[in-house]
């Protein structure tokens, strides 16, 4: 290298000097924090799932695989309830963020920035206090209750069994709106990221090669969305399965999700092994499920 | 709703204003069928916004379009039976090459998509590339794929906006030749855009000069060339050397740039009949001699000395510093007459009915 900076190292030698040290130090960082706070935490529930006693006569490892057909027989109503409900609030979720993504991103002008702080927003409030919100905004002989009522929705509502008597609170309908207020952020944040980097040159095409607005999203829009829906679902789902808060504040008895069983087994009854044995399963079943979905998307084939 | 494809295209005082800014200022156009036209233009002409407006990508403020006899101004780009190469190719990246060439005719419900979609990248030369994606190939073969993706449809009109822009010399070259080839054989009408005179005179049969929004002039681009009918469509394509000059005789002229004025014979049939305010005679730099010494008959002549010879292998380009200190460009062919040297003082000559006269800009 005629031209090297004076000083300047040849890059093979620093190249073998550098080896795996820095990646390994820059590394160890969330190694020892995932060891220490999913590893070992995994093991010792999956442990405590297969053991059987009382908390006050202490536990014995007795491979007790009896915890889980006991869990699942006493609550798989709540678990399939967790996923439909889950399900319900990521689809729409979805309905609601793809247009405001899609706003934010192609059509919100010099108020882009403003547009996504305000997405963000909510954040600044407490989860807990934001969903107890939900309680005052559906509040029986309140502003929505009255309107919803007058224009017949509650009647439709209660008539598909979302909300089984007259009052919204307390309902499937309650909790899966709650569910949906609290994750709209999480997919409206990976949706605009997709959605932006779309070239409004491919809608020119596709309007030019004879595709209506239907055609245009179906066959342009929504396959080069694709990682971002994908993303967006995920952070919707997962966390909507197992949440409890929702449920625990505009449900009622019959709207309890798996998260709440799995918090009064361990907190309320202190029945350790079942509330460990919950927890594996919906696991289990949430990383099936992902794992399928993430292969039938095909998202690697995206750039 | 069968039409017969007729690809005339007509557009009527066509305008197109963006707030304050006039993008396109009423043109009248007629296309005829089978042709090839080129608008061409500088940046900023209008030419980019009316071809968008013929696309349906972009509605007009006024005017009309009509496709043979039909008005398709009010119609969506999607009901148009035009289709478009675009600059930027925006091939679907997510699409195989053979479903990018594919797409319209899926849209269209054409039963056979596939094999027509395989003719059309065998037209380009492009059918063993059929199941990559479009990032896999290059520039120029992306290009292809945009053309056959657009000409498969048979559309009554293709319209090509600066398709050759983003690849290198050769290719373009190439290329062009391969858009001529592929339009005889398809007999589509074609309607290109572009910034680039050469492109515009070796391809079109008619070319349309644009500038800001409006039709400076259209013709074939030998007439073009040969009588511009402005000063900017003169120096836009090819150079020119514009000398003021006033009529002050019928074949008379007095150039008015030195006092006294120098007289210089001029052809009546290059004298435009309406203008007669600012007018200039307009020389091709190929289409003077250079003679050392005087001459004798009455052609028109000026004298210049010799400020910068530039040898190009073909020809020899100079420089003639004439007396009122303008630089006259001029190509002499190297074909074994002797050449100019720098400094030497010159007498230019030319016939004066291969020169032409504009107004001021």
């Amino acid at each position: 290298m005629a031209f090297a900076l004076p000083g300047a190292r040849p890059r093979k030698s620093a190249k073998r000097r550098r080896g795996l040290f820095v990646p390994a130090i820059l590394l160890l960082p969330a190694l020892i924090w995932l060891v220490f706070f999913f590893v070992v935490p995994t093991i010792a529930l999956a442990s405590q799932s297969l053991q059987t006693g009382s908390i006050y006569q202490g536990f014995q490892f007795t491979w007790a695989f009896s915890n889980y057909t006991e869990a699942l027989s006493t609550y798989w109503s709540q678990m399939v309830r967790s996923f439909i409900y889950a399900a319900s609030a990521t689809v729409f979720t979805l309905a609601i963020g793809f247009p405001l993504a899609w706003f934010i991103a192609h059509r919100s002008g010099r108020f882009k920035n403003i547009v996504l702080v305000l997405v963000v927003a909510p954040f600044f409030t407490n989860f807990l206090i934001r969903t107890l919100a939900w309680q005052t905004i559906l509040v029986d002989g309140g502003f929505v209750a009255n309107v919803m009522k007058a224009t017949g929705i509650t009647g439709f509502l209660n008539w598909i069994g979302l909300v089984p008597n007259d009052s919204l609170l307390g309902s499937p309908f309650a909790v899966i709106c709650g569910l949906i207020y609290n994750f709209l952020p999480f997919m409206v944040l990976p949706l605009y990221t997709s959605v932006e980097r779309i070239d409004q040159r491919y809608l020119d095409a596709a309007a030019d090669l004879y595709s209506n607005g239907w055609n245009t999203f179906w066959k342009v829009i929504w396959p080069l969305s694709l990682p971002g829906v994908v993303a967006g679902t995920l952070l919707t789902f997962i966390p909507a399965v197992g949440d409890y808060i929702n449920a625990k504040i505009l449900g009622n008895a019959n709207t309890t999700m798996v998260g709440k069983v799995i918090e009064s087994e361990f907190l309320v009854n202190l029945n350790y092994p079942i509330a460990a044995a919950l927890s594996f399963v919906l696991m289990i079943i949430i990383i099936v499920m992902v794992s399928a979905y993430v292969r039938a998307a095909g998202t690697e084939e995206l750039v | 709703m069968q039409r017969i494809a007729t690809g005339e295209l007509r557009l009527v005082e066509l305008s197109r204003h963006y707030g304050d800014f006039v993008a396109v200022d009423g043109i009248d156009l007629d296309v005829p069928a089978g042709s090839f036209f080129a608008l061409l233009g500088p940046s900023g002409c209008g030419k980019t916004t009316t071809l968008r407006m013929v696309a349906g990508l972009e509605e007009p403020s006024a005017g009309r379009i009509m496709l043979g006899a039909d008005d398709i101004t009010n119609t969506r780009a999607h009901q148009r039976r035009v289709n478009t190469v675009f600059q930027s190719y925006a091939l679907f990246p997510h699409l195989s090459i053979i479903d990018n060439v594919g797409f319209g005719l899926r849209r269209l419900k054409v039963a056979d998509w596939k094999s027509k979609a395989m003719e059309a990248l065998a037209m380009v030369k492009l059918a063993d590339r059929a199941n990559q994606r479009p990032r896999q190939l290059s520039g120029g073969m992306q290009q292809r794929v945009a053309l056959a993706r657009a000409i498969v449809n048979r559309p009554e009109i293709l319209l090509l906006d600066e398709p050759l822009g983003a690849l290198d010399l050769k290719l373009r070259r190439e290329m062009q030749i391969e858009l001529k080839r592929i339009q005889s054989e398809v007999g589509i009408t074609f309607i290109h855009v572009t910034h680039d005179q050469e492109e515009a005179m070796t391809m079109a049969d008619t070319v349309a000069v644009m500038r800001d929004g409006h039709i400076e002039q259209l013709g074939a681009p030998a007439e073009l060339y040969d009588r511009p009918a402005t000063a900017f469509v003169a120096n836009f394509l090819g150079k020119s050397n514009l000398i003021p000059i006033e009529l002050i005789e019928p074949g008379v002229a007095v150039i008015t740039a030195v006092t006294p004025g120098v007289k210089i014979p001029v052809a009546p049939q290059t004298i435009p009949a309406t203008i007669s305010e600012g007018l200039h005679l307009g020389i091709r730099p190929e289409k003077v001699h250079l003679a050392s010494g005087g001459v004798q008959d009455d052609r028109p002549q000026l004298v210049g000395q010799v400020s910068d010879v530039s040898f190009t292998g073909v020809s020899t380009d100079y420089l003639v510093r004439l007396e009122w200190g303008q630089e006259f460009t001029l190509t002499q062919p190297n074909d074994g007459t002797s050449r100019a040297r720098l400094g030497e003082r010159v007498t230019l000559t030319w016939d004066p009915k291969q020169a032409f006269v504009v107004g001021a800009d």
